[in-house]
Order: C-alpha cells, then sequence, then structure tokens
C-alpha cells in the first residue's frame, strides 16, 4: 500500500526546538520511523511521501497545515496517512491527531497515530481516532511500529478491530455489544469472590481515575472579592439562545444578570434532560442564587457579584469536552478579575 | 470546575450529590438542599425558602475563605 507519514521536525530529521517553527515539507519516501514501518509492513507497503512540520509551527496554523496535508496526502494517492509516533511530546501528539482526523474526513482513508497515554492529543482526539498506545519509551520505537502495522493493516483491508488492550490503541470511549457464553449474573460472582479473596480480576468497566486538583488559596477578604456564579444545570435565557442540548453539550454561554436582583420566572429556562427542572422553571434562583448573593454584595459582605452567569448543560458530558469548556470559562473569569467561582451542580 | 481550581481559582461547589464533586477531586464542596433544587426548597415557604438559600450561599463564602 501507498503510505504518507506525518513528522515533526524532530523525527524528521531537521532538527530540534529550534526548528519548531519550520513550515510543512514534503519529502519522497520515508525518514527515520517511516523506514521502520516500511520493513514491518514487509509486503512492499512504501510511504510515498513524508510531510515534516514543526510543532510550533503545526500548533500555531493547525487548520492551514491539516488542509495543505490533505492536498498532498491525495496527490500522493495514499491508502493510509500515518502520524508520529509521537510518544509524550504535546504538541506534535496535538497537531498528529489533527492531520489524521482532517484526512480521513477529507478523503476516507484510514489515518493511525501513535501516542503515550498522557500526551493530550489522546484525550483531544481519541474518540474520532485509532491512536495506538505507544507508551513514553523511544526506544521501544520498533515494537510501536509493528503496533502501528498491526492496526493499519487491519483497517486498510476493513476487517474488524477488536478491543482496545487486545489491539493495543487507547480506548475510544465506543461501546459495542457482544453475546458471551456466560451470563452477568456468573460473570459479577465471580469478580465478587475473587475480590473478596484477594484473587485477581478485571473490571469490565473500568472507571477513569481523576487526578488530584491542587486546593487553590483561600480568599483573605470577602468584601473585596468578586464572585462569579456558575452552573452546570442548564440555567439559559428563554428560548435557549445558544441552543443548548439537553445532554452532551458541547456549547456554554455567559448570561447577563447586570441590574437583576434575582431571577424571574418566565425569563430563564433549563436546557438538561437529567433532573425535574420545575422547581427550578418555577424559581430559577433555586439554581443559581442571585438573590442571595445580590443581598450580600448590597450589604458589603462580598466585594461584587459578577455580572454573568456562566453555564452548561453536564449532562452526560464526556470528561474532555468539560474540560475544554472549563479552561475557556477560565479566560472569561480572568479577564472580568474574578477571584472566586460559586458553582451549583444538579 | 477542576480547571478553575487548576488555574488557581477558588471555588465553592454546591451540590446535593457531593460524593460525585469527591471523586472528581472538587476541593471546596458544600451541600446543596437536593438534585432538582440546589439552592432552593419547594417544601418551604417563601420567607424560610430565602434563609435556606442564604445560609446555604453563606457556606459556600465560607469554604472560599478557608485553607
Amino acid at each position: 500500500m501507498r503510505i504518507v507519514h506525518y513528522l515533526n521536525q524532530f523525527s524528521g530529521g531537521v532538527g530540534g526546538e529550534e526548528m519548531a517553527g519550520t513550515k510543512l515539507e514534503s519529502r519522497d519516501g520515508s525518514i527515520g520511523p517511516g523506514r521502520l514501518l516500511e520493513q514491518v509492513f514487509g509486503d512492499g507497503s512504501t510511504v510515498v511521501t513524508t510531510l515534516v512540520c514543526g510543532d510550533n509551527y503545526a500548533a500555531e496554523n493547525t487548520d492551514e497545515v491539516a488542509a495543505e496535508v490533505v492536498v498532498r496526502t491525495k496527490a500522493a494517492k495514499a491508502d493510509l496517512f500515518v502520524a508520529g509516533p509521537c510518544f509524550n511530546a504535546g504538541r506534535y501528539g496535538i497537531a498528529a491527531g489533527a492531520m489524521c482526523v482532517a484526512v480521513e474526513k477529507e478523503l476516507g482513508i484510514p489515518a493511525v497515530a501513535a501516542m503515550a497515554g498522557e500526551n493530550p492529543g489522546v484525550d483531544l482526539h481519541r474518540t474520532d481516532l485509532y491512536i495506538v498506545d505507544s507508551g513514553q519509551n523511544l526506544a521501544e520505537m520498533r515494537a510501536v511500529m509493528e503496533k502501528v502495522a498491526r492496526l493499519a493493516g487491519k483497517l486498510v483491508r476493513k476487517e474488524e478491530i477488536g478491543r482496545p488492550d487486545v489491539e493495543e490503541y487507547h480506548s475510544r470511549g465506543l461501546l459495542r455489544s457482544e453475546f458471551v457464553e456466560r451470563s452477568t449474573a456468573e460473570r459479577l460472582l465471580d469478580m465478587l469472590v475473587a475480590k473478596t479473596t484477594g484473587k485477581a480480576y478485571q473490571s469490565e468497566l473500568p472507571v477513569e481515575p481523576f487526578p488530584p486538583v491542587p486546593k487553590p488559596a483561600a480568599i483573605a477578604d470577602l468584601s473585596k472579592m468578586k464572585v462569579a456564579l456558575a452552573t452546570d444545570g442548564g440555567l439559559v435565557p428563554t428560548g435557549n439562545p445558544d441552543k443548548f442540548p439537553t445532554a452532551f453539550s458541547k456549547v456554554w454561554g455567559a448570561y447577563d444578570i447586570s441590574g437583576m436582583d434575582g431571577l424571574e420566572q418566565g425569563e430563564w429556562e433549563i436546557a438538561h434532560s437529567g433532573f425535574d427542572n420545575r422547581p427550578v422553571l418555577q424559581d430559577p434562583d433555586r439554581l443559581v442564587p442571585v438573590d442571595a448573593l445580590r443581598e450580600m454584595e448590597k450589604a458589603g459582605v462580598i466585594g461584587g457579584l459578577h455580572n454573568e452567569i456562566l453555564s452548561t448543560c453536564g449532562n452526560g458530558n464526556p470528561l474532555d469536552n468539560s474540560r475544554r469548556m472549563g479552561r475557556e470559562m477560565v479566560e472569561r473569569v480572568k479577564e472580568a478579575g474574578v477571584d472566586a467561582v460559586i458553582l451549583t451542580s444538579t | 470546575m477542576t480547571e478553575l481550581e487548576r488555574a488557581g481559582i477558588a471555588v465553592a461547589q454546591i451540590t446535593a450529590v457531593t460524593p460525585v464533586a469527591q471523586a472528581v477531586g472538587a476541593n471546596r464542596i458544600v451541600k446543596g438542599r437536593a438534585i432538582v433544587h440546589p439552592t432552593g426548597d419547594v417544601d418551604l415557604p417563601p420567607a424560610e425558602e430565602m434563609e435556606l438559600r442564604t445560609q446555604l450561599v453563606q457556606e459556600a463564602l465560607k469554604a472560599l475563605q478557608t485553607e
């Protein structure tokens, strides 16, 4: 098969960090990891073109680079697109993921990336792509390319792809029904027996652990503090102007409460299908306590209440998505000079 | 919320489902009244409901002041 391979400036032999601003370049044939890829395929598959781009340039001009990558990959008549392996290099991983997504979308050919689990590129793109788990160790390069070749081969031949742990790619968060020999009750009891007798067992639904968050410093003086209200209960102005869906929302809004002493019935609605909205529709302060905070503001207890409510629908929201929205809210809140946030959750 | 805290902004979270807040690593958690009305109560007459709301907000403010 004909392969196009995307590499950063380092893997592409251009240079180190000082060359991270290099624009996208095309090279005929394979370079470095691409040569390994050809070897492990061993069936005459060749990397016809290697595309090399500096990490900074790709991170700052992702859409432009992705569009050009698509053009050149099409011109190369590629059957397969491979990006990386990026290991833990974050900008590289983010760019590699973006290139793969663009190629798959525009050209409909399989695209495979490889990176370590902690690479931000995984969080961003795991649901869109097959990303091989490369681990962190560059010395494993050959083994990683073997994994890539195995998975890519299956994708090109349109074979069924098995479980992440078997095929060695990062979990995509997909659920698939399977027929099994033993009933749920039997499997559950086996797990329970194993767990209580101290034997090993494997959960069928691993729960993702959350990294600890350092506790921000406390507010020293409330009377000087500017506080903002935020909610994941899906509070929106009547008419839902930003069109929040009632679950899995990718959007959030900042809604003006200037001059309001509280939230009035009829001016707000709820875009959240995960709870009975009626009590809050009657009195939205039951979800976002604007009235109580206004009183405290008037009494001088707090320095001020920020004039916007930050809101989204938290219902069934995937972690990567909520984290992204959270980061965007941080920008908003920092721009407004907010010192603290009171978040209300249903 | 964890993103706000990661950026160093103190957050007090009012929620009835405190175990979830704990699991995701929230540092300042106040127990809300109910899932469907964290800062209210449909069973209380208005004046008492407002007292409840004020009290919860005060707890949140106290949490923001606590190291």
